[in-house]
């Protein structure tokens, strides 16, 4: 097992071998705005020493702390988990602390803030509305058995793992954002839930725990809602951590259209609880 | 606390612009650019076919305005169109639906999209293909002279 | 009039999508059935015409496109912006433009068949 992931990696490896480019400084291309402020936007460009190893992110953080204080990120966990430093590198959303420089060609990184986001500062944007569009889809468990109120009586659902399969993926998204950038319809539907709130909507129609799929299809079921996907996998191309959510749109579509219909069947709570 | 813009979203610049992520996204490009052209054709052709109730004279003028080798050209355009978008409209009903896009299931290194596989994605280069092969069959009956 | 859900005008969308396909297909071969410099000259144009098969397929193709090509359009025009009265409008709009297609082109068909108006 363990000598096939290596022989995985080292393929892949050689894969990106040859797209490596060994270079021992690049130049920065950030954009500022600060509206607020009445400074209009424009790029600073900043030289900055790299390593085979530098992420764009450390490149950010030494101009930040060597070149110029002021400006504007946000990040925190530094290994893709938390999401929070998404931004356009050299046009496409990426995650910075997990974009290695030597992925990217020229010599000339132009950073820029995720776009379809509102604009706050130089890198950062407001996830207000983004967040917003996720919890309109109802992101959590709703099942009238679970007794969770109940301390005494807690009990669980039987899931197989071949029914946590069925959704596990969709549950590893960050919400970094960086979906909802590429789409193409949110680039110009502004009532468009975005792909990450209904790959989440998926994720919790599918999972048997929940019992609540009719009214989750209600929920997606408009005008702006499921419909206005079209496919353009833009979403599933930049998520870094593999959530695939074009995937768990068409599927959930697909319940809607009636391709897949009796696949699901909901948990059953284990039957000592059902004793008590 | 309002300080962010209210709107930054990139708008039909995205729509435009489909170089960037791959072939599914040159493929929605494509189906919008198609669609658009083939309803602008059709409104088109209904409006030049009714000629045909203005008797024999009506319609040889119009045929006179229509089958000109910019026409035809034209014409050549409307057939790979109509032959990409009703097979990658095909492909598009299939994959809408959760067919051919694969099973969810625990992703590893590198990431890599289990629906951007290549059995749909083939899909596009087959309606690409079909589109330019009735282009090519199309001139050689336009432009081939009988 | 009720107003159908997203869900049932989409799959209206993918049907006549597919209906479409083969009966368009049908209508171009029509002008390889005959010699194909023939095939536009007024007597055989209107021969077809009268053919009532035909006919019934020009109808067909004219209703599937309609509603196929104007549904597509409220689509992209439903995405460029999402006001109230600009949604109102362009679902009018291309309801109106669908019928106003569907009737113009079926004058032609009654007109050119011979029981016209």
């Amino acid at each position: 097992m363990t000598e096939q992931i290596i022989e995985k990696i080292e393929k892949i490896e050689k894969k990106h071998e040859k797209k490596e480019t060994v270079r021992s400084s690049i130049v920065l291309k950030v954009y500022r705005a600060n509206r607020r402020a009445g400074e209009s936007v424009h790029y600073n460009s900043i030289e900055v020493p790299v390593q085979r190893w530098t992420t764009v992110l450390d490149a950010l953080l030494y101009a930040k702390a060597y070149k110029d204080k002021s400006i504007g990120i946000r990040y925190s966990c530094r290994m893709a988990s938390c999401g929070s430093c998404g931004m356009k590198i050299n046009g496409i959303p990426r995650l910075a602390c997990y974009t290695k420089v030597s992925e990217l060609e020229g010599s000339t990184i132009t950073v820029e803030p995720l776009a379809n986001f509102p604009h706050i500062r130089d890198l950062v944007t407001d996830f207000s509305q983004f967040f917003s569009h996720h919890r309109d889809v109802r992101p959590y468990i709703q099942n009238d058995e679970a007794d969770i109120k109940d301390r005494a009586k807690l009990s669980e659902f039987m899931q197989s793992p071949e029914d946590l399969d069925k959704f596990l993926q969709f549950s590893y998204c960050i919400k970094c954002g960086l979906c909802y950038s590429a789409c193409p319809t949110v680039a110009t539907d502004t009532k468009f839930p975005g792909p990450q709130a209904l790959s989440q909507a998926y994720r919790y129609f599918i999972d048997n725990r929940d019992a609540a799929g009719k009214e989750r299809e209600n929920i997606v079921d408009d005008r702006h809602g499921i419909w206005r996907c079209h496919f353009a996998g833009s979403c599933s191309s930049v998520c870094p951590k593999g959530v695939d959510p074009a995937l768990g749109i068409q599927l959930l579509r697909g319940h809607l259209l009636g391709f897949s219909k009796n696949e699901k069947k909901v948990a059953d709570l284990r039957e000592r609880s059902k004793r008590d | 606390m309002e300080v962010a813009d209210r709107n930054n979203r990139e708008g039909m610049k995205a729509w435009l612009n489909p170089g960037r992520y791959g072939w599914e996204r040159v493929s929605y490009w494509l189906q919008r650019l198609t669609g658009v052209g083939l309803l602008a054709y059709f409104v088109g052709h209904i409006y030049e076919t009714s000629s045909l109730t203005q008797g024999p004279d009506a319609w040889a003028a119009m045929l006179e305005l229509t089958q000109t080798p910019m026409g035809h050209l034209i014409l050549l355009l409307i057939i790979g169109m109509s032959a990409y978008h009703s097979a990658n409209g095909i492909r598009l009903i299939f994959t809408h639906g959760g067919k051919g896009l694969g099973k969810p299931g625990r992703p590893d290194y590198p990431y890599d999209a289990v629906s951007l596989n290549y059995r749909q994605k083939s899909g596009i280069w087959i309606a690409l293909i079909l589109a330019a092969t009735a282009m090519l069959y199309g001139a050689s009956v336009l432009f081939g002279g009988e | 009039m009720t107003m159908l859900r997203e869900s049932q005008i989409m799959k209206i969308h993918y049907i006549t999508g597919i209906a479409a396909l083969f009966v368009v297909a049908v209508h171009i071969l029509m002008r390889l059935i005959i010699p194909f410099s023939l095939s536009l000259e007024y007597e055989n144009v209107i021969a077809n015409y009268h053919n009532i098969p035909y006919v019934l397929l020009l109808e067909s193709i004219l209703v599937l496109i309609a509603i196929h090509g104007f549904n597509g359009l409220r689509i992209i025009l439903l995405e460029l912006r999402q006001s109230k009265a600009w949604e109102d409008s362009v679902t009018i709009l291309t309801i109106v433009a669908m019928m106003a297609v569907i009737a113009y082109g079926t004058r032609t068909i009654i007109v050119a068949n011979g029981s016209g108006f």
